[in-house]
């Protein structure tokens, strides 16, 4: 692996983004509204409920943590579909460029955007609302590193999806985080859900990163290891989204589709 | 003109029983032929004739279904990225991205080929093409004839042993055309690099070309000098073999 081709992958992204308030402000800009309007709600839910509960680090602080997670997945497929938008795959793919590289070079992006919108929430939620991170304590990283790999799992496999079939699936790529939303728990306890999306959000890591937000936030004790099996299970959905990508793009090359990418298929 | 297919020449492109097949219908069907150092070897035939299909091949942005591809010594199926390190090519399909200035554009493809030192290497590509007035204008905003440049001064960053031209003049004014024309006659001359280049242009593939392929329903049906082709097939100009070639493909192929 050469690194300074995965660079290359982020440096185009950060000429876009230098050059284009279109791209560049949609990196806080909503997940700055998401605080204002979660952390006034979280307040005026601590007007009207007993007074021992905080919604402030339940709620707002759950946001926080999604939105990171959404901030992290599309900051891996915005810049595949700059790609996809500029038709730039040939370019890009008749290079000495290897996938591993190339994915490096999203991920890269991903880590710089993510970091932006994460900071812009810290902020506004810490100073505007109050929310003390120490509610969470020492784990408030590793819930964060989590979301992160989650992010970049889901982000790949999104990739691999409209490598496969076609630009205008893109439109499946943005509602996933919705669609992964009442399994991961965000709100409220997995015990609320029937047994058969139970089964499904243990599939899911950030399922494991909420469950602990609230137990830690209501005082109580969370296991380690727990999370530790979070992270261990996005690592392997990282795997697979990397092996699912590799054969969507050897697929592509044996079928011609790269090079004729626009056409959406060669059948 | 340079070594028309001398055996002696180091080969920068080695093809050998290349297939592609679509459903069982092949697009391209056994083609062999080698580039040389210093050589630019024209691909010709009528749409359709498996030209693109094979310049995607040796790209790697398509698997044959059987036969091998050599950059200089390495197997393309092998050695991917190293093979392609050693490649680059411009084609009127593929421009660059228009939201890039034509500065940014070279940084990021030149970090992609591991240009070095890409700086000084960038100033002068921008020199050779003329480009320097428009270093930081968006590829999206130049004329066709400018964006041209802008993909050639690309795919000559990495000073490439195997260049790639599909129809790179195609859409521009006769001048600019032949200003083009010129940038590639001196890149082979003076660079190590051999060149595979296809056109409709019969005028200027004679003016360009030492040596041409002439393909037909995906076989090589005719290779030679482009000077001295048409004469030995019974015809007074390229342009009158090329349209014999594209109307009746199976008397060249029994001659």
């Amino acid at each position: 692996m050469h690194p300074h081709r995965a660079a290359a992958v982020a440096l185009r992204h950060y000429y876009l983004l230098r050059g284009s308030l279109a791209r560049f402000l949609p990196l806080f800009a909503w997940v700055a509204i998401d605080m204002v309007l979660w952390g006034f709600m979280s307040r005026y839910l601590n007007t009207v409920t007993s007074r021992e509960y905080n919604f402030v680090p339940v709620l707002l602080g759950a946001v926080l943590l999604w939105d990171f997670f959404i901030r992290v997945m599309q900051g891996v497929t915005m810049v595949f579909f700059e790609d996809v938008w500029s038709r730039n795959f040939l370019n890009m793919f008749a290079s000495p460029l290897t996938i591993s590289e190339y994915l490096g070079g999203l991920v890269l992006s991903s880590v710089a955007t993510s970091t932006l919108g994460l900071l812009v929430m810290l902020v506004l939620a810490s100073t505007v609302f109050g929310l003390s991170f120490a509610a969470y304590g020492a784990l408030f990283v590793p819930f964060l590193l989590v979301l992160f790999l989650f992010g970049i799992a889901l982000g790949i496999f999104g990739c691999a999806l409209v490598l496969r079939l076609g630009p205008a699936s893109e439109w499946f790529v943005w509602p996933i985080p919705a669609l992964l939303s009442p399994f991961a728990g965000v709100f409220y306890p997995l015990s609320t859900l029937p047994t058969w999306m139970q089964a499904v959000s243990r599939l899911l890591p950030p399922s494991y990163v909420f469950e602990g937000m609230r137990t830690l936030a209501a005082g109580g004790s969370f296991q380690v290891s727990t999370l530790l099996w979070g992270a261990g299970l996005a690592v392997v959905e990282i795997l697979l989204a990397c092996a699912f990508f590799t054969r969507v793009h050897r697929q592509a090359v044996r079928s011609g589709l790269i090079a004729r990418y626009s056409a959406e298929s060669v059948s | 003109m340079v070594n028309v297919g001398r055996a002696d020449v180091p080969k920068v492109l080695s093809v050998a029983k290349l297939r592609k097949e679509y459903g069982g219908k092949a697009a391209v069907e056994g083609v062999s032929f080698e580039v040389g150092r210093g050589e630019i070897v024209g691909l010709l035939g009528p749409n359709g004739a498996g030209k693109t299909t094979t310049i995607n091949m040796v790209l790697g942005v398509l698997q044959p279904t059987s036969g091998t591809i050599h950059i200089q010594d390495l197997d393309l199926a092998a050695q991917r990225s190293a093979a392609l390190a050693l490649t680059n090519f411009a084609a009127v399909y593929s421009p660059l991205p228009g939201n890039l200035t034509v500065y940014q554009n070279l940084r990021v493809f030149g970090l992609i080929y591991g240009v070095k030192p890409l700086g000084a290497r960038i100033t002068e590509l921008l020199e050779q093409f003329d480009l320097v007035k428009y270093r930081d204008v968006k590829c999206g905003v130049l004329s066709s004839g400018e964006q041209t440049r802008v993909a050639l001064a690309k795919a000559m960053l990495n000073r490439p042993h195997l260049l790639l031209l599909d129809e790179p003049t195609a859409s521009l004014d006769p001048a600019t055309a032949r200003d083009i024309r010129a940038r590639i006659r001196e890149f082979a001359a003076r660079d190590t690099g051999g060149v595979l280049w296809t056109s409709h242009n019969m005028y200027e593939v004679e003016e360009v070309c030492d040596r041409v392929l002439f393909l037909a329903r995906g076989r090589v049906l005719l290779e030679g000098n482009p000077r001295t082709l048409p004469g030995e097939h019974g015809q007074a100009s390229l342009e009158e073999l090329f349209i014999t070639v594209a109307r009746e493909p199976l008397a060249l192929e029994r001659s």
